[in-house]
């Protein structure tokens, strides 16, 4: 009987096995799929037409017609003016708080309060920060409520947190010594902070950076809301395309040439997001060599 | 200082002559920073609120206790897609909980050495993958397998649960929720992967010395021990989950009923804002979408908080051992 019951736990121990490796298989299956399919069918457009040409008629093809496959070029153009904006607003902000909470709150007091904001802003949908921009640029200008303003302004506001935290973090691995030891030398307190401890926690900060720029790319559901188009830049109070909105408009369409660029730009999406985080690592795994002074 | 300078050599200049006013520049503009932070949460829940104004005085409570939306009839009520919401969100972490807990545990336990670091970094870049290009794949991959393999089977073997009632069509809750459930994956996964990796090896060989196998060890001593983490992985995937728009909102169907199954059309809080906002959407619509913003704002931050909450207690009751 005692035997018996080894047995089965023996038994149960190995079944539990099997099945966290099934899990695995099954959780690899569909996201595999999804990198299969975006990198075979992204792949079929991804030439040179497709980072430079305008978008194309729809079209799907059929007997006697030959259907153009034109590009996205100027939903690629769009998105990096959108992030590029949006970092322009988001960084400074999201840095200089960083700096104000690690160098200057105390652990209970601001830098506290400041985090637990980041944090809440980091947890808020991003189609309710859409929601917001329109209500917010409504407020002071009907006129521009859909335009490159208010989609750089939500992407900015989705930015804002990660750069915060991540700076925060960066600066904290900053020891304490080396500030005390700047200061002994009366270096003042902001030379301190921008030349000795932000300079170290440089690397840590590009790397928050760089995911905010990761995590606006790919940002749609804001841009829905207040910067919906297809359409070149025109100007900062214009609407302006991006990629992500184009691939949901392409999405919800029956035209075959629209379908396979929607792909194009989900394999644009996951190189651009994957060379990000490339980067990124490669930043903080020569930031760990250097600190081990090597 | 006018006494003996120990280092002649030093300038003397500087030491105690440090310019005040780079100081107080410099505090001001990171403090300007700070507080740029706090008043952007301030002007979303004000902004937010300003907006709905107009619907939560005309409708009052019954925006949030009522059924029906209607924007030709101008009758609003929010439950539908409140509903929506926390349906696909529950659902998807009942297909991703266990998954991705068991692909956690294989990854620290079982997996040999060679394969914990590449598929562990790899499910962690699947986390930053857009939702656009998930929904995307949803809609032209998923889609079809849901109509044509998965919901015939689910109403043929299952349809007795009167969960699967109505024609499969692939655009539904349920398609919606293993879309979440793909998205949220990598996130719990690679979370509780961390908080499991944490779990010292004396916990461990303690459990392995008293005689357990390999899984009585997980249960009884390394799942127990990174609880607070795992707990923490799953929020953050229900808070990804619950404010989710461009994954649902294209393999959802766009209905704005309440659920007769899992296999109906419907809608999310989320997703109705993306679809309604312009469609020749009058003030006063604009501003129930709004008002529902506010709701789902409401429903995240009281989620996110609660787990904090419950994560405070945990780390309080461990003596604020893991992370």
């Amino acid at each position: 009987m005692k035997f018996d019951r080894a047995v089965r736990r023996k038994i149960f121990s190995h079944g539990m096995t099997v099945a966290s490796g099934l899990a695995i298989v099954a959780i690899m299956v569909p996201l595999a799929s999804v990198i299969y399919e975006a990198i075979v069918q992204g792949g079929s457009v991804f030439n040179l037409a497709f980072f430079t040409q305008g978008i194309p008629y729809p079209c799907s093809p059929r007997a006697g017609v030959v259907c153009q496959q034109g590009g996205i070029e100027p939903a690629i153009q769009g998105t990096f003016i959108l992030v590029g904006l949006a970092s322009l607003y988001s960084v400074p902000l999201g840095v200089g708080a960083a700096i104000f909470a690690v160098e200057y709150g105390s652990e209970r007091g601001i830098a506290r309060i400041i985090g637990m904001a980041a944090d809440v802003l980091a947890g808020v949908p991003s189609i309710v920060v859409g929601a917001f921009i329109y209500a917010l640029v409504l407020l002071y200008d009907p006129a521009i409520v859909f335009s490159t303003i208010s989609g750089s302004l939500a992407l900015a506001v989705i930015m804002v947190p990660i750069v915060t935290r991540t700076t925060e973090e960066a600066l904290r691995t900053v020891p304490n010594s080396v500030r005390e030891a700047a200061l002994a030398l009366g270096i003042s307190r902001w030379k301190t902070s921008v030349r000795i401890v932000l300079v170290s926690a440089l690397p840590g900060v590009l790397t928050g950076v760089l995911l905010a720029v990761a995590r606006a790319a790919g940002e749609a559901a804001p841009l829905l809301l207040v910067c919906n188009g297809l359409r070149s830049f025109s100007g900062f109070n214009n609407v302006v395309a991006a990629v992500p909105i184009m691939m949901f408009t392409f999405a919800t369409t029956p035209y075959q040439n629209w379908i396979n660029l929607a792909w194009g730009g989900a394999l644009f999406l996951l190189v651009l997001i994957l060379g990000l985080s490339l980067a990124s690592r490669y930043v903080l795994n020569r930031m760990a060599r250097r600190m081990r002074g090597g | 200082m006018t006494a003996a300078n120990p280092f002649p050599s030093l300038p003397t200049h500087g030491t105690r002559k440090v310019s005040k006013w780079g100081d107080r520049i410099f505090v001001a503009l990171t403090g300007i920073a700070a507080a740029g932070i706090l008043a952007l949460l301030v002007a979303l829940v004000a902004v937010l609120y300003n907006g709905s104004k107009s619907s939560i005085q005309v409708l009052g409570f019954t925006f949030l206790y009522t059924t029906v939306w209607n924007p030709v009839g101008n009758v609003y009520g929010v439950v539908p897609f409140l509903v929506g919401t926390l349906l696909t969100s529950s659902v998807s972490l009942l297909i991703s909980i266990p998954l991705s807990l068991g692909a956690a545990i294989f990854l620290t336990q079982q997996a040999p050495a060679w394969l914990r670091d590449p598929v562990g970094q790899l499910i962690e870049l699947l986390a930053a993958i857009p939702s656009i290009v998930y929904g995307f794949w949803g809609l032209i991959v998923l889609v079809p397998i849901m109509r044509l393999t998965i919901e015939p089977a689910l109403k043929l073997y299952l349809g007795w649960t009167g969960l699967f009632v109505g024609t499969p069509i692939g655009l539904d809750y349920l398609t919606a929720s293993v879309v979440l459930a793909v998205m949220t994956i990598p996130t719990i996964t690679a979370i509780s992967r961390d908080s499991i990796a944490a779990v010292p090896r004396s916990q461990k060989e303690a459990a392995l010395s008293l005689g357990a196998t390999d899984w009585e060890v997980t249960r009884n001593a390394v799942l127990p021990y990174a609880r607070s983490g795992i707990i923490a992985g799953i929020v953050l995937g229900l808070g990804r989950a619950l404010g989710e728009t461009m994954a649902v909102l294209l393999v959802i169907g766009n209905s704005p009923y309440l659920p007769k199954s899992l296999i109906s059309q419907g809608a999310t809080i989320s997703t109705v804002i993306a679809n309604d906002f312009f469609e020749n959407a009058g003030p006063f619509e604009l501003s129930a979408l709004i008002e529902a913003g506010l709701i789902l704002l409401v429903v995240t931050l009281v989620i996110n908080i609660g787990a904090r909450v419950i994560l405070a207690r945990f780390q309080l009751g461990r003596g604020g051992m893991a992370e």
